[in-house]
């Protein structure tokens, strides 16, 4: 198996007394893109987010287990740190409707108090947007208010602000399932080349996308992980009665 | 039979919807009598003059009222002092904590603060403030207007901060925003709008209240700038002339109140563009 | 990789915990000098009257002079003249206050008669409380003392009578608000069932509408009788500040409001400063529990609505 950036070790979490993850050993190979699918409530959301230590945030939840981001356990670290170094884009396009476009992607630096030059600044927004394919678009736009975009353009631009922040690894929790079709495959054209610079988890419950843009794709049931591998593998042979059911479509 | 009946319930419909709208117009009457008195008795004494000056003795011509508008511009930014960032944190709290033992008792304690009538706060600064520097002064005018002001900042703050989407919080915390930065950086400045209405809005209350000034602020004839001195301010002036014996004083009381009442409405007005402005769109 | 390290040094992780504590410490004491400034309110109060609480005790209540200078302080009179007051302003409003919540609710929710009447309310709302004494006196009590020549009665002018009217006039938007926004919750469904059996708007109001928003109403009824109760500077400007027990309601009377309005800078010794204080409290505790039970109600309203 490849080099892997980040490797889960009997991770568990749970919500109060109910238990959402169980037991999940998983290594995510750097540089490459992997899905995580599964049926509505499999906890393929409660899994990246145990990886950023957002689960934690909510009241009632509990993790155990361990992540390693490159060897180091991210439970052990500080959470502003491993959410800095690991970049998340959520469902739902939000943009801070406060902020301009510029302040947007540069918001991490900004609102951590993170002094850099006005030229690296520049550099950076530029090279974010780029990444993104948003720069053209929005070039002569940067000091309006993010609102004006398209739901499309949106999360290109929450993908520059995570992308402005350098992580090691980009958590992406359907990104595209409220966008339209177009939008969709331009993001889905977007992760591909994201790749070479990030390593890229891409949570989505849209099978055909997953066979689209991912290299490798963890299948996860009932908080179980299920199957794990090359995508093409388990698109076309599946090993475990219940991938095979959910990519035929038994369970939604 | 049958015909006769529905047609007595039509009529019957009809008659009450008449009588609605009867009502309801007889019930905004008196704004429209108690503004016209205001604008016909008023807007005579009203000049440049009466604005700049200071009041006079009975008798002397030309009495102003100065030192009451500038009394009530301190006493509204005194107000300010004590209620806005105390406001704003407890309703910061309040909107992050939607459960708890202390959520529960100060929300309750901000609904009994906001039924106590005015005098009775006015006693309570008395109390606090008058007695132990053994003067009245706007100080304490202040104190007591802000303890009113309060109740509607801390609720202003926690419905607006309410509104705003969890999504805004997750994408700040995931960039490895630490909380408190995100709660003032991110969350704040996205309420802004709606917190700052509620200011306005309690501070054209807090213009025209006279009780809690009755025996705090006290008022006075003097233009004083000395916020630990007795001071005039507009609803005092118009309370104490109003009720006196004289005249030329009833006159200067309806210039004050057309001043007051002009100054409320143009207040209200400003905060609706405010809002409308700088409402934050998510 | 990743952003330069430098900045997230163990000392600024520190600085960063640290700022955490001290914003979630600087929450939680505001949030707690809210509740101590309640409790401080109260007992101040309390304290303050314990002079006239020892000395007068029961009598204070239930007796009927208040005469400063021969230092007999009860405060019956006023108790009288504030719930008269309240309760008859709150009579006098009622069908207004009915009438515009029904008016905005069902028949012009929207439009311009609908923004004309819901700003005229609320401008009404927005004058302050001692312009409306001041028109009251100048222009309401003059009217009221020619209808009492014509009753054949003492032409005061000022009066009981006189205050229920201001205060009728000042209460109206805080009903009529509720009234409406709890008229317009009543689901659509439950009326349209009305009409299709072929119900007249009168009657779907009557029989559907109205039951529905009880509750609702009777909320804003108890929080418009708070806001009556605690009423101070039109009152003391049209009730004819007199201490004594008013045996009609053209009599000249005085409120618990007016008369600590009327007394308190003036009062040097310390059983009258006591008294009043303690008829501040009796307000105090007396609005409170009005407007907690309202509030109960609203919030009861809204949730099963």
């Amino acid at each position: 198996m490849e080099d892997s950036i980040l490797k889960i070790e009997n991770l568990c979490a749970y919500y109060g007394n109910e238990q959402i993850l169980k037991d999940i050993n998983l290594s995510f190979p750097r540089n490459k893109v992997t899905a995580v699918m599964g049926p509505s409530g499999c906890g393929k959301t409660t899994l990246i987010r145990c990886i950023n230590r957002m689960h934690e945030l909510v009241s009632g939840a509990r993790v155990s287990g361990k992540v390693f981001l490159d060897k180091e356990d991210v439970y052990s670290m500080h959470p502003i740190v491993v959410r800095r170094k690991i970049g998340m884009v959520f469902q739902k396009p939000n943009p801070f409707p406060t902020m301009n476009i510029y302040d947007n992607v540069i918001a991490g630096y900004k609102l951590n108090g993170i002094k850099i030059s006005k030229e690296e600044q520049d550099r950076i927004v530029v090279e974010s947007l780029k990444k993104a394919a948003l720069w053209d678009e929005v070039k002569d736009f940067l000091y309006r208010k993010g609102t004006f975009l398209s739901g499309g353009q949106q999360q290109r631009l929450c993908i520059a602000r995570a992308l402005a922040m350098k992580p090691e690894v980009l958590l992406l929790d359907e990104p595209t399932s409220a966008l339209d079709p177009k939008a969709t495959s331009r993001i889905e054209e977007l992760i591909g080349e994201l790749k070479k610079d990030v390593t890229i988890i891409l949570v989505t419950h849209n099978i055909a996308q997953a066979a689209r843009v991912s290299d490798y794709t963890a299948f996860l049931y009932l908080g179980e992980l299920v199957e794990f591998g090359p995508s093409e593998r388990i698109f076309s042979v599946p090993q475990d009665k219940r991938t095979e059911e959910y990519l035929t479509g038994k369970y939604g | 039979m049958q015909g006769d009946k529905v047609s007595v319930r039509i009529f019957g419909d009809k008659a009450f919807k008449l009588f609605i709208i009867f009502l309801s117009f007889v019930a905004v009457l008196p704004l429209f009598l108690v503004l016209g008195y205001i604008i016909k008795n008023g807007i005579a004494s009203v000049n440049w003059q009466f604005l700049i000056n200071l009041p006079k003795p009975v008798g002397e011509a030309g009495g102003g009222i100065s030192n009451a508008l500038v009394g009530t511009g301190i006493l509204m930014l005194l107000s300010c002092v004590f209620s806005v960032p105390l406001g704003i944190l407890a309703g910061i709290y309040l909107s992050e904590h939607r459960r708890g033992k202390l959520s529960y008792l100060t929300r309750l304690c901000v609904e009994v603060l906001q039924g106590v009538p005015s005098i009775v706060i006015g006693i309570v600064a008395y109390l606090w403030v008058v007695l132990p520097m053994r003067t009245f002064s706007a100080f304490s005018g202040g104190v007591a207007l802000s303890i009113m002001m309060l109740p509607v900042v801390v609720r202003t703050t926690e419905e607006t901060l309410k509104l705003v989407p969890n999504a805004l919080r997750e994408a700040s915390l995931a960039l490895g925003v630490p909380y408190h930065r995100t709660i003032l950086k991110v969350i704040l400045p996205a309420g802004m709008s709606g917190i700052v209405s509620g200011i306005l809005l309690s501070l054209t209350r807090i213009a025209g209240e006279t009780a809690p000034l009755l025996f705090t602020a006290f008022g006075s004839s003097f233009m004083n700038l000395n916020i630990f001195k007795p001071m005039s301010a507009l609803p005092l002036l118009i309370f104490n002339y109003a009720t006196s014996p004289y005249p030329e004083w009833h006159s200067i009381a309806w210039g004050a109140s057309f001043v007051l009442v002009v100054f409320v409405l143009v207040l209200n007005l400003i905060t609706k563009l405010v809002v409308r402005k700088w409402k934050t769109q998510f | 990789m990743g952003i330069d390290y430098k900045e997230t040094t163990d000392k600024s992780l520190k600085k960063i915990s640290s700022s955490e504590l001290i914003f979630r410490r600087v929450l939680y004491i505001s949030a707690f000098i809210l509740v101590v400034l309640v409790g401080a309110v109260f007992f101040s109060l309390l304290v303050s009257s314990f002079p006239s609480l020892k000395k007068l005790g029961i009598r204070f209540l239930f007796g009927k002079t208040w005469d400063p200078v021969k230092g007999e302080f009860g405060a019956f009179s006023f108790l009288v003249g504030t719930l008269l007051t309240s309760f008859l302003a709150l009579l006098i409003s009622l069908p207004f206050s009915l009438s515009i919540s029904i008016f905005l609710g069902e028949y012009f929710s929207r439009g311009f008669f609908s923004s004309f009447l819901k700003s005229a309310v609320e401008i009404l709302a927005g004058i302050p409380s001692v312009i409306y004494g001041f028109w009251g006196l100048f222009i309401l009590v003059p009217v009221v003392r020619a209808f009492e020549i014509k009753l054949g009665i003492m032409p005061y002018g000022v009066g009981i009578f006189t205050a229920s009217l201001v205060l009728s006039i000042m209460i109206i938007p805080y009903s009529a608000t509720i009234g409406r926004e709890v008229i317009q919750l009543v689901p659509s469904e439950l009326k349209e069932a009305a009409f299709s059996l072929g119900a007249t708007k009168f009657e779907v109001i009557r029989k559907v509408v109205l039951p529905y928003a009880r509750s609702g109403i009777l909320a804003g009824i108890l929080l418009s009788l708070g806001r009556a109760l605690g009423e101070t500077m039109a009152v003391t400007m049209v009730i004819g500040n007199a201490n004594i027990l008013p045996d009609s309601i053209f009599s000249p009377s005085n409120t618990m409001a007016s008369v600590i309005a009327n007394e308190f800078a003036e009062a040097t010794e310390t059983l009258h400063l006591s008294s009043l204080i303690e008829v501040g409290l009796l307000l105090f505790i007396v609005t409170t529990i009005v407007n907690i039970i309202g509030r109960q109600i609203v919030k009861k309203v809204s949730i099963e609505v």
